[in-house]
């Protein structure tokens, strides 16, 4: 019989050997007379076991990891005498890292092929869209709204209200845009998404073109996930063959019609404006709000622009889990997130938890502190705007009002995790920096704050009056964090200003210690 | 695998943005296509895609050089470019730029003598739990260290 084998094409997986561990399996089946089929996945998202290959066994999928070329022969006698083996990590979906967590949104990433159709759909893959086919559009929005969804990419804006206001704006066209435009270091979860299931974000579009009456849509993938720009094309492709994308999708009376465009390694085309600006051709500039996308967005048209998260989590909540969706959570942040642990982590990966787990349980208990062993000294949360938090504020939920009510954002839920061993003025230095590298350049107090935020910094290090220039860079960051157009200059006072409230010792002598030196 | 690119031929620019001006906001995707092809932007394509467009010249110089991607020249032969975030800072990624600046005898933006090598900065490759990560012409590498790093230069150099 042949056996099953998985292995990830994620390019995560790929960047630690994924593809040279499946020429060297195909290998040794051939030598050995096996007779193997060897199935390109997904990511599970458990990266320090990657290169994890998985075989088809009648307990269930069991999984090895992390494999090298050289321990390939092995592995495969291992799976073929069903026998024991150093790197053998039992029944896959048995793993208590991937136990724990509630994949909703994650359910088939790893699991299924992600050029298949035929696969996701043995998946309960476009259950969702079948039943909102069959439903007007405002009951569709009934459960976007009922099950509590909020926008993934980090601003949290209730899903509904924003498919509503496009539903009621009348136009001759709409557009449905999806923001791939991931540039938030420490967050992959969108790149994972649209590499292992890339149906499910083409499904949630689809649901939303179906909800507001639009036939167009764009996936804006940024140009450092060439990966993810293949899977994504290769997947549209399939699904116009099936009938899913094209005139009348599935049957029904819409059309909707699905384009991929790539960035060019501005990371302020995250901002949706801006995003729109550079689909349209154009620099991407911020642009003034209002009026809001919903009403004014692509080309003048009403427009649904949300995070790949955000798309991904629709086809679950569709398909009659809209109740379901929103019994997971705290407070006003429904559902699960799909948390990122990356950096100095010990455990980096993808684990999708509802909202309410802790920092510290993220960072401790599941990410299992560094890898370099040495003592976790700071977390920065949600991408380079994002605040860093000191081990003091581990009790912090993750939950998008318990972090702003700390001076922090959950943003696209990445944590990035540093060891005693990070100077926090030097990070500080590099939020400013990245802000003048990335800035548009549309309003001042981003443009030019981040430049003196530099220089002053800079200042700062030297040891120049440093009372004086923390005032100063006090200062700036008000200016920035109330006066910017968007996030970019508007949030990276959160870095900054954490750095210096929670790590005031790496920024130079405390005013007490320098007059006592005197 | 080195990528070979076609000499700058005004004929062939034309051809190539003729195929994409019929989209909707043509102008990065033409952008895209032209340096795919010759490896850069060619100066006497800017005119050529603005009267294709329909735009000022100036518009679709300023797209060009809004974009870190865009390039006014060919890069070297390989182009190293170096994950230099936030995740691949927390993974010790700061030591081993400044170890392949050494190796290569030049600062990160530049193009050895030889124009064998360009080495870059990118601000993520979203590799970030296998951190630090690289890209060398396209191919993605993660899990680096300094004998990965050297491996890695010393394959750029070849």
């Amino acid at each position: 019989m042949t056996m099953r084998i998985f292995v990830s094409r994620d390019a995560g997986a790929v960047a630690v050997g994924a593809d040279d561990v499946a020429l060297a399996l195909e290998q040794a089946a051939t030598e050995r007379g096996v007779a193997i089929e060897i199935v390109r996945t997904g990511s599970r998202g458990l990266y320090w076991l990657e290169p994890m290959i998985e075989v088809a066994t009648v307990q269930g999928r069991v999984a090895f990891g992390p494999v090298s070329e050289s321990d390939v022969a092995s592995v495969l006698d291992a799976m073929v005498a069903d026998g024991p083996h150093a790197l053998r990590l039992g029944v896959t979906e048995e793993i208590p890292w991937l136990k724990r967590q509630s994949r909703l949104t994650f359910a088939r990433c790893g699991v299924i092929d992600p050029r298949s159709v035929e696969d996701y759909r043995a998946h309960s893959g476009y259950k969702g869209l079948e039943r909102a086919l069959m439903l007007n559009s405002d009951a569709i929005l009934a459960d976007v709204t009922t099950s509590g969804l909020r926008g993934r990419g980090g601003a949290g804006f209730p899903t509904g209200i924003k498919w509503k206001t496009v539903a009621q704006t009348s136009a001759d066209r709409k557009y449905i845009v999806c923001n791939a435009d991931e540039g938030d270091s420490g967050t992959f979860a969108d790149r994972m998404i649209m590499e292992g299931d890339p149906f499910v974000v083409i499904e949630g579009m689809t649901i939303a073109a179906v909800a507001v009456g639009a036939t167009k849509g764009y996936i804006y993938i940024r140009s450092e996930y060439p990966h993810a720009v293949v899977a994504m094309k290769a997947a549209i492709s399939a699904a116009e063959r099936a009938g899913y994308l094209g005139p009348r999708i599935g049957g029904s009376n819409h059309d909707f019609d699905l384009e991929v465009r790539v960035g060019a390694g501005a990371y302020v085309c995250g901002e949706e404006t801006s995003l729109l600006e550079s689909l349209e051709g154009r620099r991407g500039i911020v642009r003034a709000k209002p009026p809001l996308p919903a009403h004014k967005g692509l080309f003048g048209k009403p427009t649904v622009i949300n995070n790949v998260l955000s798309f991904a989590a629709i086809p679950f909540i569709l398909a009659g889990g809209a109740k379901a969706y929103a019994d997971f959570g705290t407070g006003r942040s429904r559902g699960t997130m799909p948390i990122q642990l990356a950096g100095n982590v010990k455990h980096g990966g993808l684990f999708e938890a509802p909202f309410g787990i802790t920092l510290g349980e993220l960072v401790d208990d599941i990410g299992g502190g560094t890898f370099t062993g040495r003592p976790v000294r700071a977390v920065q949360v949600g991408g380079p705007l994002g605040a860093y938090f000191p081990r003091a504020l581990f009790d912090t939920p993750f939950d998008y009002e318990a972090f702003a009510a700390r001076d922090g954002l959950i943003g696209h839920g990445g944590i990035v995790v540093f060891d005693d061993s990070v100077d926090m003025s030097k990070q500080a230095r590099f939020a400013m920096e990245f802000c003048a590298i990335e800035s548009c350049g549309k309003c001042t107090p981003c443009r030019i704050g981040s430049t003196r935020g530099v220089e002053t910094i800079d200042k700062i290090r030297a040891g120049e009056h440093v009372a004086e220039n923390i005032a100063v860079v006090e200062d700036l960051c008000n200016t920035m964090k109330f006066g910017s157009l968007c996030a970019l200059g508007g949030f990276t006072p959160y870095p900054v200003m954490s750095a210096l409230k929670h790590f005031r010792e790496d920024f130079g002598p405390v005013p007490t210690r320098l007059q006592a030196a005197e | 695998m080195t990528p070979v690119y076609e000499p700058w031929n005004a004929g062939r620019g034309a051809e190539i943005i003729a195929e994409h001006s019929k989209l909707e906001g043509a102008t990065l995707v033409i952008l895209h296509a032209l340096q795919e092809a010759f490896g850069y932007v060619p100066e006497p394509a800017i005119p050529m895609i603005a009267s294709a467009l329909n735009l000022s010249r100036a518009e679709v110089h300023g797209v060009f050089t809004f974009y870190h991607d865009f390039r006014r020249e060919p890069a070297g032969r390989h182009v190293l470019k170096l994950c230099r975030a936030e995740a691949c800072q927390a993974a010790g990624g700061d030591a081993l730029a400044a170890r392949a600046e050494a190796k290569l005898g030049i600062a990160i933006g530049n193009t050895t003598a030889d124009e064998r090598v360009t080495l870059e900065p990118i601000y993520c490759l979203g590799l970030c739990a296998t951190a630090p990560s690289a890209m060398l012409d396209g191919r993605v590498v993660g899990r680096l260290d300094e004998a990965r790093i050297d491996a890695l230069v010393a394959e750029a150099q070849r």
